[in-house]
């Protein structure tokens, strides 16, 4: 389950609303209430949630191709079994993601479209490649990780069928991320080679986990707005320090190198990184990521294989419809 | 650098624990091959259920032959450092995916066959057979029912998921008198009260899958010749790539805990 | 082309016996059959369910939120409906 801080502000809608209805609504959400879908909302409420909600879920099910790269190489079989139902779990929780933007107005079928079109973005994390089995362990623990500091305070998101599809997702995710640190322990306790492999995969993983948790404050324009509908309940450098906070003493218990030498703890005990290479995250989520085609293309292959399954479900179900009309006729 | 490939002690016993446990778990790797490349997420998450549900008959059924084995193999030594003459499963399931058709087609042919197989083998004489019989007969169960309502909805869905059934039916026929097979190492455990006789459980299968396939608006080739040998380790070329994939880890870093 | 629409389902779960049927949450499926299927491999993959019922969306009635105080608020006052509006002496002991 993963989200990202992707959205841009819409202030061009706000202003047609009508004030009273809108200061109505948002003594609603000051008030701790939730959003439910048939409630009046703002429509740029609307729209930022739609796009949030659909862009959370095309992540878990982009997400699945990197991780699901390595199902059928799964070292044991323990393994194996946890990483696919790891891996199904995303799907599930893309599922429920869809069903929740579906109670804004726009279909399943209409997000996806628009993801497959490559109008909609994801996580800009899928694009990077998964080379070695410790990439399934770093994913588990170091994607997961940043994921659930995103994900929690979502479960008390403003809006209604959000929270709780988030509150779901959460209780589901909770073996996400010991799986991978398990995997992880058992990398670097093993042999010279897959403590290499583990420590070469954190070289890969580290910034472009950073880079999840969105741009830096100050040039976030949208927090506003979401903060003020409850939508988002901290900022994105709020939860990267709290993750890197949270990290860094897993990656000593590892006995791993986190990639940023110049890292310090200061006095309050949070731990500075170095800067940031936001120039790479924007290409990424420009499409030049190692592998945004592949992903994709993944998805669009899938999409399109399946055309003539989903056909043929609805000309089945048409004609029984049909024949169940014609003996009620008779 | 490569590790080697273990030695098995194939007694009667051992032989056919592995046959089931092969089953399963070439099977669940298919179906685990197509976790994110689904039709729709709907059939993701069920396509991934089955798969968790034979990688899991596999485990046990591994874990099982290790025991009366009594040597130091494990569920991951017979799946990981086997090579493809030492696996003995129904060439059926090693067959590709293919497309939704095919795996589905696949699947009702096993299931319909697996559902009735674990059900008679609940009455086995071997207390931990019958006890994987009970858990895997619920879950084939499910597998025959899911599988069925696809081939019915394929097979009278358009002329294109139509075609494409009744090719897979074709294609697929020929591998299914193997699930009916006995050599003579299963003829002592038959006799014996552990294992069953799966020609006893043909009349019900082939009553089954006619008439899934009748509704289906589908027919079955009127070609008897069925193919033999993945039991014996006489597989298709395919099985070959499946464990190069499923085994590349293993096999690679010797010595190592994952 | 935009890709056709799968029909919504609503999915209830019961979780335990003797509780009510709770919505847990939706789905696509071209047909009834198709989404009870699908209700019990999205919504009780850890074993949460007994029964399941799945309801085509679109058949949802729903109460309109802009009436509230119509349907809702007269029910408030109408406290003598719960048993703590009631005295009863404390050596009559439970009731």
């Amino acid at each position: 389950m993963y989200t990202q801080a992707l959205n841009s502000s819409d202030n061009d809608d706000r202003h047609v609303e009508d004030a009273a209805r809108a200061a109505q609504f948002q003594a609603r959400i000051d008030a701790d209430e939730r959003i439910e879908p048939n409630d009046w909302m703002p429509a740029a409420y609307r729209k930022t949630l739609t796009r949030q909600i659909s862009q959370h879920a095309h992540s878990e099910i982009v997400g699945m191709l990197p991780e699901g790269n390595w199902i059928t190489r799964a070292p044991t079989l323990r393994r194996k079994a946890a990483l696919l139902a790891k891996v199904q779990d995303e799907c599930g929780h893309g599922l429920y993601l869809y069903a929740a933007a579906e109670t804004l107005g726009s279909s399943r079928e209409e997000l996806v479209d628009a993801m497959l079109a490559g109008k909609a973005k994801y996580s800009s994390i899928f694009n990077y490649p998964t080379l070695t089995w410790a990439d399934i362990g770093t994913i588990g623990w170091l994607v997961d990780g940043a994921a659930i500091m995103n994900q929690i305070p979502l479960c008390r998101c403003s809006y209604g069928p959000y929270a709780r599809a988030m509150i779901r997702v959460c209780k589901e995710e909770s073996f996400h991320q010991r799986q991978g640190f398990e995997i992880m322990l058992t990398l670097c306790r093993g042999t010279e080679d897959q403590k290499a492999m583990a420590q070469n995969a954190l070289d890969r993983w580290w910034w472009p986990v950073l880079m999840m948790f969105g741009p830096p404050d100050q040039v976030s324009q949208h927090s506003d707005t979401s903060t003020k509908w409850k939508i988002k309940r901290f900022s994105n450098d709020e939860l990267r320090q709290k993750f890197v906070d949270a990290t860094v003493p897993q990656a000593q218990f590892l006995g791993l190198t986190i990639p940023d030498l110049g890292m310090k703890q200061n006095a309050n005990g949070n731990w500075e990184y170095s800067p940031i290479d936001w120039e790479e995250f924007k290409q990424v989520l420009a499409g030049n990521g190692p592998c945004n085609r592949e992903r994709l293309a993944a998805r669009r292959k899938a999409h399109d294989d399946g055309a003539w399954v989903r056909e043929a479900a609805m000309a089945y179900a048409e004609k029984r419809k049909s024949r169940q009309m014609a003996q009620a006729a008779e | 650098m490569a590790v080697a490939s273990i030695k098995v002690s194939e007694t009667p016993l051992v032989l056919y624990t592995l046959r089931r446990a092969d089953d399963a778990l070439i099977l669940g790797h298919r179906l685990s091959e197509w976790c994110g490349h689904a039709p729709m997420l709907e059939e993701d998450m069920a396509l991934a259920n089955m798969g968790l549900d034979l990688l899991g008959q596999a485990r046990e059924l591994y874990t099982y032959a290790a025991k009366v084995e009594g040597k130091d193999n494990d569920e991951d030594k017979f799946a990981y450092l086997r090579d493809v003459v030492q696996y003995r499963n129904l060439l059926l399931l090693e067959q590709p995916n293919g497309d939704f058709a095919r795996t589905m087609v696949r699947q009702f042919f096993y299931a319909a066959f697996a559902d009735l197989y674990w059900r008679a083998m609940m009455k086995s004489k071997d207390t931990t057979l019958a006890a994987v019989a009970a858990k895997s007969e619920k879950e084939s169960a499910y597998h025959i029912r899911h599988s069925s309502e696809w081939i019915v909805r394929l097979g009278d869905g358009t002329e294109e998921s139509h075609a494409r059934t009744q090719s897979a039916i074709d294609d697929l026929w020929a591998y299914t008198g193997e699930m009916f097979a006995v050599d003579d190492s299963e003829r002592g455990l038959i006799d014996a009260g552990i294992a069953i006789d799966p020609a006893t459980l043909h009349p019900q299968w082939l009553k089954t899958v006619t008439s899934v396939v009748n509704e289906a608006t589908l027919a079955l080739p009127k070609n008897n010749w069925m193919q033999q040998g993945g039991r014996s380790g006489r597989h298709s070329e395919h099985l070959g790539h499946l464990l190069s994939e499923l085994q590349s880890l293993q096999r690679s870093f010797p010595g190592a805990t994952w | 082309m935009a890709t056709p629409n799968i029909p919504l389902w609503e999915v209830f779960i019961r979780s335990r016996n003797g509780l009510a049927h709770k919505h847990v949450g939706s789905l696509h499926a071209t047909d009834a059959t198709l989404a009870l299927q699908a209700a019990r491999d999205i919504y009780t993959r850890r074993g949460e369910g007994l029964s399941i019922w799945v309801v085509p969306s679109n058949a949802i009635t729903a109460s309109d939120p802009t009436e509230k105080g119509m349907m809702f608020e007269p029910a408030e006052s109408k406290i003598y409906r719960h048993p703590t509006f009631y005295d009863v002496p404390e050596e009559v002991g439970h009731m």
